[in-house]
């Protein structure tokens, strides 16, 4: 093939399947929000023009998304160690998770925004609630897929760890933890979506500071132009945050997703 | 680097008194169903038994029980000199489903220390160690490579390496070539009889394959009946030094050959 010959076009091929429709999507937005008489409809060059004098020359990002940031940080690596922690446990622990069982199949089913009121009465309107919240909602899937991916693994495999004599502590580290790995990130993609959500939904009936309130506050006061601003800026930090993760299990399941190839290259 | 021409390496004692194995009555059931009934055999210390039957006799029953992952109904197991009541020490076992035996997330040589780590071996210690072991089943170079990056003769040679490594007094293997094909058979049957030569080591090898028996040991144990009793252990009395094609031809390997067909055909009709 031609293209196997020059790798740039390839890549420029790729690059114009991957983008056509945002690109698209960017240019009937610009040309119709331009369009727009509504005052709750600004024009995207507005919002655009305004988004970079709010955040970037008048200090909104250290104002607003840094807190963001951290809180959405610490909510989501408790959310981690929480459900692996608990997910590796209750994965080996067989009559431990059938007697968890109910109250986990009950907690993970309250709708997030039904514990809001309960998360401010314990832990009032600061970061411990925001935190919290995070955690608490965000922790589910993870716990469950960690809990699927110890289970499976294979009877050789315990009887190889059995015999070999290995220690619980290389167990854990070496082969139950590695053997989840590929299933506790499908979980982590799951609750790193479910906590950026709950950082907004918190952040607008917490404490000042953060994206959430900036959009909050900015509606309430009538500055429409600013509240559309802080979309754009939550669209750019939930997609550097997806790329950062890509490349995080990029680096850590590389076993895996050669693995797969080379089972797909070999089979087709 | 340690010498590679000493068979001392693997920290094997030859000559010691005493059978490095002996079963003493060996009784085993699942509830209600009894599954092997007192089987009595020595083992001696560098010697090949295989332990062959028609399917589901019990064969991997007994390797289970033999490796400590099972407990005897009655009788007993003792292994150099100690009763078995868990895994022991210095046994190391080869599973016959390699890619289920070996972490796909780990490289060969990872594979191979991950048990001398366990047993509190040095990193550096353990790296060197897995290298030798890896080096005895003929696969310098693969060390960095993962099991899935291998065929399935090399991630067996890949899971023997790591039973050698851990420097065991005897090696169990549960048919451990009845998944890769034929000519990787026969080349994985030399090479355990290269590596038994070369370390002086025990070899318990459970197989369905009277050819494979025969050939590889010193005694064949054959298992039948319901429940199964050791219906005879056959000395087989071809030397060392066997060959494919000149020992499977001589007259006393197919004397041997037919001996235990007839018994496990004798076995099979009761």
């Amino acid at each position: 093939m031609k293209t196997r010959k020059r790798p740039w076009a390839r890549a420029l091929t790729e690059i114009i399947w991957f983008s056509w429709l945002p690109v698209a999507a960017f240019v009937l937005i610009w040309i119709f929000s331009g369009m727009s008489t509504s005052f709750y409809l600004p024009s995207a060059q507005v919002v655009l023009e305004q988004t970079w004098q709010v955040w970037f020359v008048e200090g909104g990002i250290a104002e607003n998304l840094v807190p963001s940031l951290i809180r959405l940080v610490a909510g989501f690596a408790l959310a981690v160690a929480l459900g692996v922690g608990f997910g590796v446990l209750l994965g080996l622990v067989r009559p431990l998770e059938s007697a968890v069982r109910p109250l986990t199949d009950a907690a993970r089913t309250i709708p997030g925004a039904a514990l809001l009121p309960i998360a401010i009465m314990f832990f009032g309107l600061g970061d411990a609630m925001k935190i919290a919240m995070i955690a608490f909602i965000s922790m589910w899937p993870i716990l469950l897929n960690t809990i699927e991916g110890v289970r499976s693994i294979d009877p050789t495999l315990r009887s190889v760890m059995a015999t070999f004599r290995i220690t619980r502590r290389d167990r854990f580290q070496h082969v139950f933890l590695p053997q989840a790995m590929p299933q506790v990130f499908a979980g982590a993609r799951i609750g790193l979506a479910i906590s950026i959500a709950v950082m907004v939904v918190v952040e607008m009936f917490g404490t000042p500071g953060g994206i959430g309130y900036f959009i909050r506050h900015a509606q309430q006061t009538f500055r429409v132009v600013d509240m559309w601003t802080g979309l754009v800026i939550l669209g750019i930090f939930g997609y550097l945050l997806n790329i950062l993760f890509r490349i995080l299990e990029r680096r850590v399941l590389h076993w895996y997703h050669a693995m797969i190839a080379q089972a797909q290259g070999a089979s087709a | 680097m340690t010498d590679l021409s000493t068979p001392a390496i693997f920290g094997v004692t030859p000559a010691q008194a005493g059978p490095i194995l002996s079963l003493n009555g060996m009784s085993f059931s699942y509830g209600t169903n009894q599954v092997l009934s007192d089987i009595n055999v020595d083992v001696a210390r560098g010697e090949f038994l295989c332990i062959v039957g028609p399917s589901g006799t019990g064969k991997t029953t007994l390797l289970q029980n033999l490796a400590g992952l099972r407990s005897p109904t009655s009788g007993s197991i003792e292994f150099a000199g100690e009763r078995v009541t868990g895994p022991p020490a210095q046994l190391a076992v080869v599973f016959q489903d390699y890619s289920r035996s070996l972490l796909p997330w780990m490289t060969a040589v990872d594979n191979v220390a991950l048990p001398l780590k366990s047993a509190g071996v040095s990193r550096r210690e353990r790296h060197d160690r897995a290298l030798i072991a890896l080096a005895e089943v003929g696969l310098e170079g693969a060390d960095e490579k993962y099991p899935w990056q291998l065929s399935g003769g090399m991630q067996q040679r890949v899971a023997l390496a790591r039973a050698l490594a851990y420097e065991p007094a005897a090696i169990l293997m549960d048919e451990p070539f009845a998944s890769v094909d034929a000519q990787t058979r026969a080349d994985l049957e030399d090479l355990t009889l290269r590596v038994r030569d070369h370390l002086g080591i025990t070899v318990i090898l459970v197989t369905h394959d009277i050819d494979e028996a025969v050939y590889l040991s010193d005694r064949v144990l054959v298992l039948s009946g319901k429940p199964a009793t050791v219906a005879e252990i056959i000395d087989v009395d071809l030397g060392r030094g066997r060959d494919q094609i000149d020992t499977k031809a001589t007259p006393e390997f197919a004397e041997l050959r037919s001996r235990v067909y007839r018994l496990i055909r004798r076995s099979a009709a009761d």
